[in-house]
């Protein structure tokens, strides 16, 4: 296990190298840059240009300067933002927890949701609850995420209103209220409707999927040896099913992650949520290089690191897979 | 090598006329698709959707592009049955006539990622060894970084060269989806291609010395056919959705050309008192991709009668 764990790292890096090429040329693609305003200017002359980007080193060959980069960034420095004046990882790193506390937090919702109702429709296929389920799961692909957020801050911030107070029943942003001292309450409050939205962005393929998975499961021979066996149906499938049915899932949700980036992105501009996705939203409006950059570096990283993690997972509950 | 031609020829006849007589695979594809009713609803759909997308920026008598500045946010009234936007444009016309675009996106993108998910799984898979390490480990690498933050990237490179037709119109954005959408596809063909090569015909085909290319597009790639056809209608409606987030974000097709994702840009900003801006044009979106999930439910059906699921 030990070793197939770190024989997946050491094939991981070539991988991010490759990551990290790509987004050091796609910056440089992209005009503009730190010299950029600097350009236009008709008070600057061009061997001040030039000697500015000899000092900064932009004069360089392109792969002198992409190798300055990784070493810089792999020893932590990711460049200054241009926006804030913060060293890019700072401003990354403080946006980070914020997206994981909603994206994990719609993940284990999904979950919660997907697994039981998937297994149910699996299990009274074609019944009327299989076929709301089948339906909820089909409208949640079709969605635009955005849309969806749209209409629900117009349901709930617009128009509902908190009974006791006369406000909007839910805030339609952010992740706190702005100078209210720290409560649960309104914490959890300002998450419903971020969280919704993502949950439901991937609850419909978790279904489809929890069910396809149950259903393959429920006609093969041991299922039906374990029901002759006398075995009551809930032990056959607590037992005997479901941790077979539960692999494809476990396969889509490996295959998903970049999705909820996506995901992340639209909902954190949308509910104007503090995290890394409307980060790089606000980064790429404003031409913020280093904070575009570490953030792309950052999210392939993460990508490749949960993918890393689905395949041990799916190693522990799928005996069959080999580590050698 | 003729007798045996003749005589698997004549037995698959003998088959085929004992199991059902003469039914071509394509009565027998729509005889399958027409038991599955939410498929053949959500064709008659599209085919409303499509027709009138044709027909009302045509023939309607308010242009989609026409400004009436007495009928700034009307409600939905008769004349104007989706009511009228911030510059008093008739939404129900501007719908159609953005969904031209919007569905021409979707088709457009597919046609792409299929062509190039294709042509790289079925190479990859027919060849295996090396070329299909190495076109694997390029299709996995695709996957690792998010898409939509590609796609942005992509987008502002398009932006910043300040060309009108680079930075606005639909054909960029349906270059830079296409690029970036086939992995999954690819991934697709490759497997069907590895199960195929290994069959009995494949293996007759190269025996009769049948070159490579005609092997992979004559013999395997018509028998891959279905699930690429699943995932090609699966695909128009999410390339649909693509572009709706771009155009969103603002990064997709621009004003004054209207497609579904920037008349919903367009509504954010006045949704809380003209709602009508922003339900209309994700209705369709949702109606028109929940209809070609449909239709994609269906085919896989109608064509796999094993039933596997996948993507």
């Amino acid at each position: 296990m030990t070793n197939y764990i770190i024989r997946r790292i050491i094939q991981a890096i070539p991988l991010l190298l490759l990551i990290s090429l790509t987004v050091f040329f796609l910056m440089n693609l992209i005009p503009g840059g730190p010299l950029a305003a600097y350009e236009n200017n008709p008070n600057i002359s061009a061997e001040d240009l030039m000697r500015l980007k000899r000092e900064l080193g932009l004069d360089a060959p392109i792969h002198v300067r992409y190798w300055k980069w990784l070493t810089a960034v792999a020893t932590g420095d990711w460049g200054i933002s241009e926006v804030t004046r913060r060293p890019a990882l700072v401003e990354i790193t403080e946006k980070l927890p914020n997206t994981l506390y909603l994206s994990i937090t719609a993940f284990i919702c999904a979950l919660l949701i997907a697994i039981p109702i998937g297994i149910l429709s699996a299990v009274r296929q074609y019944s009327m609850l299989d076929h709301i389920a089948t339906t909820i799961a089909f409208i949640g692909q079709s969605m635009p995420v955005f849309w969806f957020g749209l209409i629900l801050i117009i349901i709930f911030n617009v128009h509902l209103k908190n009974p006791t107070t006369g406000g909007p029943l839910l805030p339609g942003g952010g992740m706190f209220t702005i100078g209210a001292p720290f409560s649960v309450g309104d914490r959890i409050r300002h998450l419903i409707l971020p969280a919704t939205v993502l949950t439901f962005f991937s609850l419909g393929h978790y279904i489809r999927y929890m069910r396809a998975g149950m259903l393959d499961v429920l006609h093969q021979d041991y299922i039906r040896t374990a029901h002759a066996k006398g075995l009551t149906r809930r032990a056959v499938l607590a037992r005997h099913a479901f941790k077979n049915s539960i692999l494809p899932l476990v396969t889509i949700i490996g295959l998903e992650i970049p999705g909820l980036f996506a995901g992340a992105l639209i909902t954190e501009t949308i509910f104007s949520w503090p995290g890394m996705g409307r980060l790089f939203f606000n980064s790429i409006e404003r031409g913020d290089y280093a904070v575009m950059m570490g953030i792309l570096m950052m999210s392939a990283t993460l990508i490749v690191l949960f993918g890393l993690v689905t395949d041990i997972v799916y190693a522990f509950i799928d005996p069959r897979i080999r580590f050698d | 090598m003729a007798q045996a031609q003749l005589t698997s020829k004549a037995i698959a006849v003998d088959w085929a006329t004992r199991m059902r007589p003469q039914e071509s695979m394509r009565a027998k594809v729509w005889r399958r698709f027409r038991k599955h009713k939410p498929a053949l609803v959500g064709l008659c759909v599209i085919a409303t959707i499509v027709a009138l997308c044709i027909l009302v920026p045509w023939a309607a008598k308010y242009d989609p592009g026409r400004t009436h500045l007495e009928l700034i946010r009307e409600p939905p009234t008769l004349q104007h049955i989706f009511g009228t936007d911030e510059l008093g444009r008739d939404l129900f016309v501007r719908l159609w006539d953005g969904g031209r675009i919007s569905i021409l996106i979707g088709v457009a993108t597919m046609l792409i990622a299929i062509s190039i998910g294709t042509l790289i799984g079925s190479i990859a898979g027919f060849y295996g060894g090396r070329v299909d390490n190495i076109l694997m480990r390029f299709t996995d690498y695709m996957l690792s970084i998010p898409q939509l933050f590609l796609l942005l990237i992509f987008a502002q490179l398009l932006r910043s060269t300040n060309n009108p037709t680079l930075s606005g119109g639909p054909t960029p954005i349906i270059v830079i989806i296409g690029i970036l959408v086939w992995p999954p596809i690819a991934r697709l063909v490759r497997g069907q291609f590895l199960a195929l090569k290994a069959k009995e015909f494949v293996e007759a085909a190269r025996m009769s010395g049948t070159k490579d290319l005609r092997i992979i597009f004559r013999h395997i790639l018509p028998n891959a056919a279905s699930p690429v056809i699943v995932a090609a209608t699966l695909r128009v409606g999410a390339a649909i959705i693509t572009e709706s987030t771009l155009s969103f974000l603002g990064f997709g097709v621009q004003p004054p050309t209207a497609t579904w994702g920037n008349m919903l840009k367009n509504a954010q900003a006045q949704m809380t008192y003209a709602p009508w801006t922003a339900i209309f044009p994700g209705l369709a979106i949702l109606i028109t991709v929940l209809s070609l999930n449909y239709i994609g439910d269906g085919l896989r059906d109608a064509l796999d009668p094993y039933h596997v699921e996948w993507e």
